[in-house]
């Protein structure tokens, strides 16, 4: 059985290069992968996610509802949003910053993130916080976010490799002056 | 061989080059824009890439180069196949000497897209042969074949995945460069005999077209494209004894990334029927599928689009007189419109086979989530040109038709200045239609520059020839925005990485006879909306060009900020604008310094002066 793998947040805020990253590093390992993720219109400001199977044994670059082992999710409601996903037991990583949808300053309403976490608190028993905005502040890049999220998921053990792994994948695909940067977004927190 | 982890679009472009690819045209459009850029990046000087300026030319210029023996592959979205459909239907008579592969993209659901088309049901209409890819590996190998077929057949054939295929990522073997073809074009060799369509060839090639996809229904039907999976034993032993509720011999029939989904689904449900995947849709592999018939009592059809496969096998059945029920979208068991899901295709099995589905956790109701509709980028300068059209026409009566592009998305709130949309370029002749029925209205088309090149044009021509009364919008940002940034014939660049002389709109627009044409930065507002109201005043046909490159092209500017002191929390730069930049925070509105790019029109709205950052005014 393959781990399946949701990377879900909005448009901009590097789902798709999180998701490349994790593919890089598996095939680096000789693990077949397949992924899938939302690619157009959809990305100007949309909800964004990526589908990704790692291991043997997928059909379909798509998994069904009930089947992620993790979601790592870039904000809040986007996590509810792709909720359905996880399997029982599953587990969620949510960076805790929320991003106000265009629609919500039309329209006045204050959407804070905050019944988001709650309502995941209720849900979900293996639950781990990531205040991306503080993390990106010590490290100083708000472009840390994608590597901050990646660090703590690898951390907790669902994924088949570890940080070395992915590390090693993240030199050999980003620019020399950010190699730094983004290790240390890695290692947040440890 | 070895491994690589490859986009669908892109292995199709990879597995064209390994079928020795000589030539690629296409015009840009979800899902398929990935093919050519893939082929145009692994060019290593040997292939002619060119983004055509639609996809009627695009399939022209392949055509030619395949008379002349060369390996051609022409990329597309579904609705693109229509702008092309009249070379290709005439084509489909003439024929090809070099393999030619006709790449269209479907999109179910749909997507990105005006229509729910099925190209499959094209190929049966235009007679052409149709390759319908299920996965990645499939893709990449399935293209190889495709050639093959197009060369030894003489025809151009369709190449049809959709957009889960096209955009769904695995890793797959691939060739090494010594394993791949190189086809060297003999080069066009004269004969009006055959090249040349007239009455008397097309009633002969009508004929031999007929002969051929009858042999072609044969040969596909062994060609491993269209196999039984039969699980439980061979087919021929029909050991098919799965016990459902209903039936006792049960069987499935699925196609594309369906046919994954169904894996899926039968792994999940842990069922094991004999499972027909259609690979060839036209021309419809019948002995292949009377094997399958005959091991089933019943069958369900799992499609997306058009009830293909379904059709066919109803036919199959009646033909060879065997009684089979066969259900699917015609019979009320999968949704006739939209795109599969595993759990859709999920439920549809486990009903169809009397099966329970797994149960799924119970989880509380989750609180209102926010919407994310797609809303134009933060500094976008389309956003200024509607504003500025919205704010000249304020209190007349007026007509806005829009076209395809990143500007359809003008419609949204609070702009709302799109009331008509059909297809590309149609906006122009349907301003012209409206202008004839309410003289009194104002009419204005909005069309971007590359719409503009690749089908307004003609629709301009005809709107001066015959006297219309409107105002031509020409939104121009000197790039194909919507689809991810592709060079035309008004940017100076080419995909063979050439810089060339830019066609200027502006003269094209004067060598039509359009007298009044203005151009105009859209994001000085003032100036904007009094060249606005200048021009619509005029009659005939007029135009306006809002010139100003797409925000995601540039570097941002330094983002705008609001002075709290002078805001008065009016929000009218929310109400009027709706740029993403501008949010509200502890009840204020206030910048996104992430997003704003500066672009200033915020700051021309506020009534109280109150935005700063105008990049304009320094
Ligand atoms: S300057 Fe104003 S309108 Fe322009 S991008 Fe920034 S917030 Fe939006
Ligand atoms: S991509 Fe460019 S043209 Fe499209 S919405 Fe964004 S700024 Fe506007």
């Amino acid at each position: 059985m393959p781990t399946n793998i949701l990377i879900c947040g909005v448009g901009g805020q590097g789902i798709v290069l999180t998701s490349k990253l994790i593919a890089a590093t598996a095939m680096a390992h000789n693990i077949p992968v397949k992924s899938a993720e939302t690619i157009g219109m959809a990305q100007k400001g949309g909800s964004v996610f990526s589908f990704l199977r790692v291991g043997e044994g997928a059909f379909c670059p798509m998994f069904a509802e009930g089947t992620a082992d993790i979601i790592i999710a870039f904000e809040p409601a986007e996590a509810v949003r792709m909720l359905p996903f996880l399997k029982d037991g599953g587990q969620i990583i949510v960076n805790t910053h929320p991003i106000m949808p265009v629609t919500a300053a039309l329209s006045g309403s204050a959407y804070t993130g905050a019944e988001m976490l709650e309502y995941l608190g209720r849900q979900v028993n293996d639950l781990i916080l990531v205040d991306g905005e503080k993390a990106c502040a010590e490290i100083g890049s708000p472009r840390a976010l994608n590597m901050i999220m990646l660090g703590a998921a690898v951390r907790s053990g669902v994924l088949p490799f570890d940080i070395a792994a992915i590390e090693e994948t993240m030199k050999a695909t980003v620019k020399p002056q950010f190699i730094e940067m983004n290790s240390k977004a890695l290692h947040y927190g440890e | 061989m070895y491994k690589e982890f490859l986009m669908g679009n892109a292995a199709i472009a990879r597995g064209a080059i390994a079928a020795g690819l000589n030539v690629v045209s296409g015009y840009p459009g979800t899902p398929s824009t990935e093919v050519l850029e893939t082929a145009a990046k692994c060019n290593k000087g040997g292939l002619y890439v060119e983004w055509s300026v639609n996809e009627k030319a695009a399939l022209e210029l392949a055509a030619g180069a395949a008379y002349s023996g060369a390996r051609t592959m022409v990329t597309m979205k579904q609705v693109g196949l229509n702008v092309a459909s009249d070379p290709l239907m005439s084509l489909a008579y003439i024929g090809v000497k070099g393999g030619m592969v006709v790449l269209v993209a479907d999109d179910p659901g749909p997507i990105s897209s005006q229509t729910e088309q099925d190209t499959r049901t094209f190929a049966a209409y235009s007679k052409l042969p149709c390759f319908d890819p299920s996965t990645v590996q499939e893709a990449y190998d399935m293209i190889q074949q495709a050639f093959e077929l197009s060369e030894k057949y003489h025809t151009p054939v369709l190449f049809r995945p959709t957009t889960r295929v096209c955009h769904g990522y695995a890793s797959i073997e691939v060739k090494d460069e010594n394993e791949c073809k190189k086809n060297e074009p003999e080069g066009f060799v004269r004969d009006p005999s055959k090249w040349v369509i007239f009455p008397r060839l097309s009633f002969r090639a009508h004929a031999e077209i007929e002969k051929r996809n009858r042999a072609l229904s044969e040969l596909l039907s062994d060609s491993g494209l269209n196999p039984v999976e039969t699980g439980s034993g061979k087919l021929h032993d029909c050991t098919n004894l799965f016990v459902p509720g209903s039936c006792n011999r049960a069987g499935i029939a699925a196609h594309g990334i369906s046919y994954t989904y169904v894996k899926e689904a039968l792994a999940a449900l842990g069922c094991d029927v004999p499972l027909f995947k259609v690979g060839t849709p036209f021309p419809f592999p019948e002995k292949a599928a009377v094997e399958f018939l005959h091991c089933c009592d019943e069958v369900l059809c799992i499609e997306e689009l058009d009830p293909v496969i379904e059709r066919g096998l109803t036919y199959v059945c009646g033909k060879f007189a065997i009684e089979t029920t066969i259900r699917g979208k015609l019979t009320g068991n999968i949704p006739e419109s939209g795109e599969n899901t595993i759990a859709s295709v999920t439920k549809a099995i486990a009903e169809y086979l009397g099966v329970e589905v797994p149960e799924k956790a119970v989880r509380e109701e989750p609180p209102a989530l926010p919407v994310r509709p797609p809303v134009l980028c933060a500094g976008c300068p389309h956003r200024a040109s509607f504003y500025a059209v919205k704010t000249a026409m304020k209190g007349k009566k007026s007509v806005f038709c829009g076209d395809i592009g990143c500007y359809t998305l003008g419609n949204a709130m609070p702009l709302d200045m799109v009331d008509t949309c059909l297809c590309m370029g149609a906006g122009v002749n349907i301003t012209q239609g409206i202008g004839k029925i309410e003289p009194d209205t104002a009419c204005f088309a909005f069309v971007g520059d590359s719409t503009f090149f690749a089908s307004a044009i003609t629709g301009v021509v005809n709107a001066v020839y015959n006297q219309a009364d409107m105002t031509l919008v020409v939104l121009d940002n000197s790039t194909t925005a919507m689809t991810g940034h592709q060079p035309h014939p008004g940017t100076g660049r080419t995909m063979m990485g050439q810089v060339v002389d830019k066609i200027s709109i502006e003269n094209v627009l004067r060598g039509i006879g359009v007298k009044t044409v203005e151009t105009v930065n859209p994001l000085d507002l003032k100036a904007a909306v009094e060249c606005v109201k200048r021009v619509a005043a005029e009659k005939g046909v007029k135009a306006i060009i809002f010139k100003s490159p797409c925000a995601v092209l540039i570097k941002s500017g330094k983002p705008a900020f609001i002075d709290p002191a002078k805001c008065k929390d009016c929000k009218r730069c929310i109400k009027e604008l709706g740029c993403p930049g501008i949010v509200i925070r502890d009840g204020r509105p206030a910048i996104e310094n992430a997003l704003c790019t500066g672009c200033g029109l915020c700051s021309q709205v506020c009534p109280f002066d109150a935005i700063g950052g105008d990049k304009n005014a320094d």
